[in-house]
């Protein structure tokens, strides 16, 4: 029987605290022939499986062609990853996947790519911002804007100060509220739009982070004329089998875990921030 | 192939079921009036089939009555469907074992479902087989858990001449007679039954019962029954595409009205036969050293259906149910190219509150509602 459903067994070779919440498990699948077939699109997840406990659906964060463990950022909110933040080195998990529409890297090539994002919003889009970054030469600018509530709550600020150096790159930070040694913006990410170079005409966004954070963002690159269709945003909803069947993560007539989790803004502009749905 | 309309007297029904226990259907399923109501169970002979009852179905409300009558078919449906069949209440997605070292081994379930026949399935049923056939089958992930139970099965089906008050599968198009899906079609007379075959395995089975035709009357008779019962159907909806209308009524007020009276106990969808939703859950044993992991109905109506962590989708009734109502008739439209509503009227018999989805899109199409 072919089971689409049934798990793979990976090992935890590496677990990265990077707040008291927020930590990143690095995955090796034990079956080595595994390891070489398994392919995967930045912004698409996979279901993770605590054994005796159950599954969660989680980004991938590495760079999807580098050939090395599976990275996976978590918030540890439930019971699942409460469970997931407990792993210790040499633990085993479950895996399935990988799941779902990723961004559009065929659209994106040529163009400018602008990433908007939100608190840990920023997971999904970290395989993309790698991945142009490992083939630099086939994309315009880089644009990463991204906001948090709190200037404690940014993860990988090492790694933004280090994308801020490379050339045609340009990073854009903003906090809700303001700490000790924030030398970046103070307020909502879209006050970083009238800093960000924005070439309109050649340009690609791709947003992931609360949904009224996306709206709002979104509303203000209209009013910039940027057009509809160069807008592609990462959303979340409860998922439990990632195989389109089980019903939870419907938003309107789109399934979450198969239709995206990346859409297409046209495709989601009647849903999106639309209560209950 | 024409087809062929054989006739089983009254008194050779058990030759039928005969004649399917020696096909290999080591198991028999059919209606049989218990607890007040019609439902399905192992079926050993004929005489265990509800002769003479009629249900009596309105909004909140199914009672059983005794009538004098000999058939067996003179009622609408009860709260099953064919889906608990397919899509099992319950079922093992798969196991997994831990050793002493903490290493895990994924296993499908061993799966061995007995051929089974099934007597007296509904048009809006085996419609609805389809749709979810649809979902479960039709896309890019084949669920070999559905599929497995549903090649299990031969369907025997029995074209509707007694609606209840609460059926409107004329208006969606999908009864009362039966038009896909089954094995065997029966038209229920007074002195027995004509069989038409679906598939060519009914086909077969038909003939080896060696019966004779059925007469011209006898069919004309027939025919006029299915058309009578379409006619006697009192609730309607409006049209069989409801998406447009529905999209352009997501804010509107009357989805509050609902929400009142709503109860979300999620009733409606237990009986829908189309209702697909599920959770998954791992069940360990009291050991640890192995889990089952399980999927099991879940309801759009529960809290828990739209829970985020940190919040939930739907934490209102009304937009439980709007979810429902607007799934069900409008972004089904985009999924599966039609309505996903069959018209069988079990989610008004079943809604302890009485409400009546016909009522509620007459209303919110502001357009009277054509039960009388």
């Amino acid at each position: 029987m072919y089971n689409p459903d049934l798990p793979l067994e990976v090992r935890v070779v590496d677990k990265i605290r990077e707040t008291p919440s927020i930590f990143t498990l690095h995955l090796e699948f034990t079956d080595p022939d595994i390891d070489l077939e398994y392919r995967c699109q930045p912004g698409q997840y996979n279901m993770l499986y605590l054994y005796g406990v159950g599954e969660v659906p989680i980004s991938i964060v590495s760079d999807p062609e580098h050939r090395g463990p599976l990275e996976h950022t978590i918030r540890s909110v439930g019971r699942v990853t409460r469970g997931l933040d407990r792993l210790r080195v040499g633990e085993r998990i479950g895996l399935r996947g990988p799941y779902g529409r990723g961004w559009p890297i065929r659209e994106a090539e040529g163009r400018d790519v602008v990433i908007v994002t939100g608190g840990l919003g920023c997971a999904p889009v970290v395989s993309m911002i790698r991945y142009v970054l490992r083939r630099r030469e086939r994309f315009g600018r880089l644009v990463i804007m991204q906001g948090v509530k709190h200037t404690d709550e940014l993860i990988w600020r090492k790694q933004y100060e280090q994308w801020q150096r490379l050339p045609n790159t340009q990073v854009l930070l903003s906090s809700d509220i303001s700490g000790p040694n924030w030398p970046f913006s103070v307020g909502k990410v879209t006050v970083l739009f009238n800093q960000a170079r924005l070439n309109t005409r050649k340009s690609i966004v791709m947003l992931c982070g609360p949904e009224m954070m996306m709206k709002a963002s979104i509303e203000r690159l209209l009013a910039l004329d940027m057009p509809p269709e160069a807008i592609w945003l990462s959303i979340e909803r409860n998922m439990q089998c990632g195989i389109n069947h089980c019903g939870h993560c419907q938003v309107g007539p789109h399934f979450v875990c198969q239709d995206g989790p990346v859409f297409h803004y046209p495709e989601l502009a009647p849903w999106l921030g639309v209560t209950g749905f | 192939m024409d087809t062929q309309y054989a006739f089983l007297p009254r008194n050779a029904l058990d030759q039928l079921l005969d004649a399917l226990r020696k096909a290999g259907f080591d198991r028999l399923v059919g209606p049989i009036a218990r607890d007040g109501a019609i439902v399905y169970d192992t079926l050993t002979s004929a005489a265990q089939l509800p002769h003479g009852y009629r249900d009596e179905q309105a909004p909140g409300r199914y009672r059983l009555h005794q009538a004098d009558s000999g058939r067996c078919f003179s009622w609408a449906n009860g709260t099953q469907t064919l889906k608990p069949l397919t899509f099992a209440p319950q079922e093992v997605l798969w196991h997994c074992e831990r050793d002493a070292e903490g290493c895990l081994r994924f296993k499908n379930p061993t799966v061995n479902h007995s051929p089974t026949a099934v007597i007296g399935v509904r048009a809006c049923d085996l419609v609805a087989l389809r749709l979810q056939e649809r979902h479960f089958l039709g896309g890019r992930f084949h669920d070999p858990h559905y599929g497995a139970r549903r090649e299990s099965l031969f369907l025997l089906a029995v074209h509707c001449t007694h609606p209840a008050k609460t059926c409107f599968c004329a208006s969606t198009g999908d009864g009362p007679k039966a038009a896909i899906g089954f094995d065997i079609a029966l038209s229920e007379l007074d002195e027995g039954f004509i069989l038409e075959a679906g598939s060519l395995r009914g086909g077969e089975l038909i003939r080896t019962l060696a019966l004779d035709d059925a007469t011209e009357r006898q069919r004309e008779l027939a025919k006029t029954e299915i058309e009578t019962a379409a006619l006697q159907q009192s609730r309607s909806l409006p049209s069989q595409n409801l998406r447009e209308a529905l999209y352009a009524r997501l804010e509107d007020r009357h989805w509050d009205k609902i929400g009142m009276r709503c109860l979300s106990c999620g009733n409606c969808t237990a009986v829908c036969p189309t209702c697909f939703c599920h959770a998954e859950h791992s069940v360990p044993t009291l050991d640890g050293t192995q889990t089952t992991h399980q999927r099991q109905w879940d309801s759009c109506f529960t809290a828990v259906h739209s829970y985020m962590g940190h919040f939930l989708v739907r934490e209102e009734t009304r937009l439980r149910y709007r979810q429902w109502l607007s799934h069900k008739l409008a972004s089904w439209h985009d999924q599966y190219g039609r309505s996903g509503c069959v018209g069988c009227g079990r989610c008004i018999t079943w809604c302890p509150s009485g409400i009546d989805l016909t009522a509620e899109v007459a209303a919110l199409t502001r357009q009277e509602t054509s039960h009388v």
